[in-house]
């Protein structure tokens, strides 16, 4: 029999709140994470505004050792162990004091690249003919798992431990992927989530491709604008989040307090082929991601009650919103609520489905949406497929039962996953 | 420089590779760096690095090898001293 899977714990290294508390905080009163970013500026940046996490150096030291945090410079490594970090400690469960792995219990976090800035470095040190100087550090903070390698060693775990990678859908796709462990019985804790690195080198081809918006540099917090008229491109963000995923029989003999259930999701790609491309979504893939979603966890589309979309704040909004009204086959004043949460964090690239995935959780568990903010001035095109009220602009108290997100990355794949709220 | 010397230089920067241990508090030329120190072995090239620094000299790749107890570290140490 397949088991069921649920969510037992969560942290979160966001641009607007690190840690669950300041982070649920943020989110219910629209707190914008997004600030001037003075290198971007000094490096000549078209888009100089930014969301970054404010990670001080006592944070850090709470979660490496001396040594660990000896020429340390991967930020997606350090947002990545104290969101995972959090989530353990979250979900009551002990880091491990023995000789024996934690055989059971495994992990699926994603990056996009690791440690950018350390690998900068390095380069420059190899460069200089100094390679006998480099030490003994690059690898482990520059390989793409680096983020997997340093917290599952943190914690002990045994099962498989691995890192995806699928541009903007990571965060989703390894939820998704943990869920699909837990439900066949290969492990009975995944400890999920995805990071993203920060900073000029990460954000930079983004920049040059010219998707970032330059027309708020002098106002960061109003510059993510999803769904607005005035949408003129993404933000840059970065960050973590991360969630422990448990069998439900294992959560249930241990007492585990239960934030959610995931129901199932479905992962896809449109081949780059239709309207499809390297950038581009092609349409059917992505409406035939959330029907299989659907299908996948047994849900009707009129027992969604609301939707955390993707939406970067570009001109794909409207099409993302088409997208979802097909695929629901709801639309007007029949559609779910939805909101996006890029408006307060900018788009955190392969953290931001999973800072995206607490959000959502957070929004099931405590019963409420949070506010789509500069959006005052909705698109019309989005106006004309769904009412303006289900684009909630202040936060609103409201029990969701059924919750679903989907996320959508270069290359042209899309991850949806479907979140219930759990009742004994 | 005399080995007492040595050892009194080389504590410091073992001490930011080695776990607290009684092995460490007396540390002497006969400890061994993975054996008595558990130092992990990828930092091997750490302590080396940063030996090179404090005592101005350079290791070459075959006296590196040797390196893996206080003795023997400071065996390379002097030899190198001497060549400058």
């Amino acid at each position: 029999m397949d088991n069921r899977a649920v969510i037992t714990g969560m942290g979160v290294v966001s641009p607007n709140g690190i840690g669950l508390d300041r982070f649920l905080s943020a989110i219910k009163n629209g707190v914008s994470g997004i600030k001037h970013q003075q290198n971007l500026s000094d490096l000549k940046f078209s888009c100089q505004i930014a969301g970054l996490p404010d990670v001080s150096t006592e944070l850090a030291a709470q979660y490496f050792t001396p040594l660990e945090l000896r020429n340390f410079n991967s930020s997606g490594i350090l947002y990545g162990v104290i969101a995972g970090i959090d989530a353990w400690h979250d979900a009551g469960l002990p880091l491990n004091e023995t000789d024996e792995p934690f055989w059971d219990y495994g992990m699926v976090f994603g990056a996009g690249t690791s440690g950018i800035d350390r690998f900068r470095e390095a380069i420059y040190t190899i460069d200089k003919l100094e390679i006998r100087r480099l030490g003994s550090t690059v690898v482990a903070q520059t390989m793409n798992s680096g983020v997997s390698a340093y917290l599952s060693g943190k914690i002990g775990l045994g099962n498989q431990i691995s890192t995806n990678s699928s541009a903007c859908c990571t965060g989703t796709e390894s939820l998704l992927t943990a869920f699909e462990r837990i439900k066949s019985g290969q492990a009975t804790v995944v400890l999920a989530g995805a990071t993203s690195d920060s900073g000029p080198y990460i954000w930079g081809g983004f920049d040059g491709m010219k998707v970032c918006t330059y027309k708020h540099n002098e106002t960061p917090a109003k510059g993510s604008r999803p769904m607005s008229a005035t949408a003129s491109g993404f933000v840059p963000g970065s960050g973590a989040g991360a969630f422990v995923v448990e069998s439900l029989t294992h959560a249930k003999t241990r007492g585990a307090k239960i934030y959610a259930e995931i129901l199932g999701g479905h992962a896809n790609s449109g081949g780059q082929r239709g309207a499809g491309t390297m950038t581009a979504p092609n349409s059917t893939a992505v409406q035939r991601c959330i029907s299989k979603a659907l299908e996948n966890a047994q849900v009707q589309a009129n027992e969604i009650d609301a939707i955390n979309g993707h939406l970067t704040a570009t001109a794909m909004d409207a099409l993302e919103i088409s997208n979802w009204t097909i695929a629901l086959n709801r639309k007007g004043d029949d559609f779910p609520y939805i909101n996006a949460l890029k408006g307060m964090t900018g788009h955190c690239l392969t953290a931001s489905g999973s800072i995206e995935c607490v959000a959502s959780v957070l929004q099931i568990h405590h019963d409420f949406l949070f506010p789509n903010v500069n959006c005052e001035d909705l698109n019309p095109a989005i106006t004309a497929l769904i009412d303006a009220e289900k684009i909630p602009q202040k936060m609103k108290s409201i029990k969701i039962n059924t919750l679903i997100k989907a996320s959508f990355g270069f290359g042209d794949v899309n991850a949806c996953i479907i979140l219930k709220k759990y009742t004994s | 420089m005399s080995n007492e010397e040595i050892i009194h230089k080389l504590k410091p920067i073992i001490t930011t590779y080695a776990p607290a241990s009684a092995a460490l508090e007396n540390l002497n030329e006969e400890s061994d760096f993975i054996k008595d120190l558990n130092i992990n072995s990828a930092n091997l090239v750490d302590i080396i690095l940063d030996v090179e620094e404090a005592f101005g000299i350079t290791i070459d790749n075959t006296s590196m090898e040797k390196m893996l107890t206080v003795k023997a570290s400071i065996e390379v140490i002097k030899e190198k001293l001497s060549e400058k």
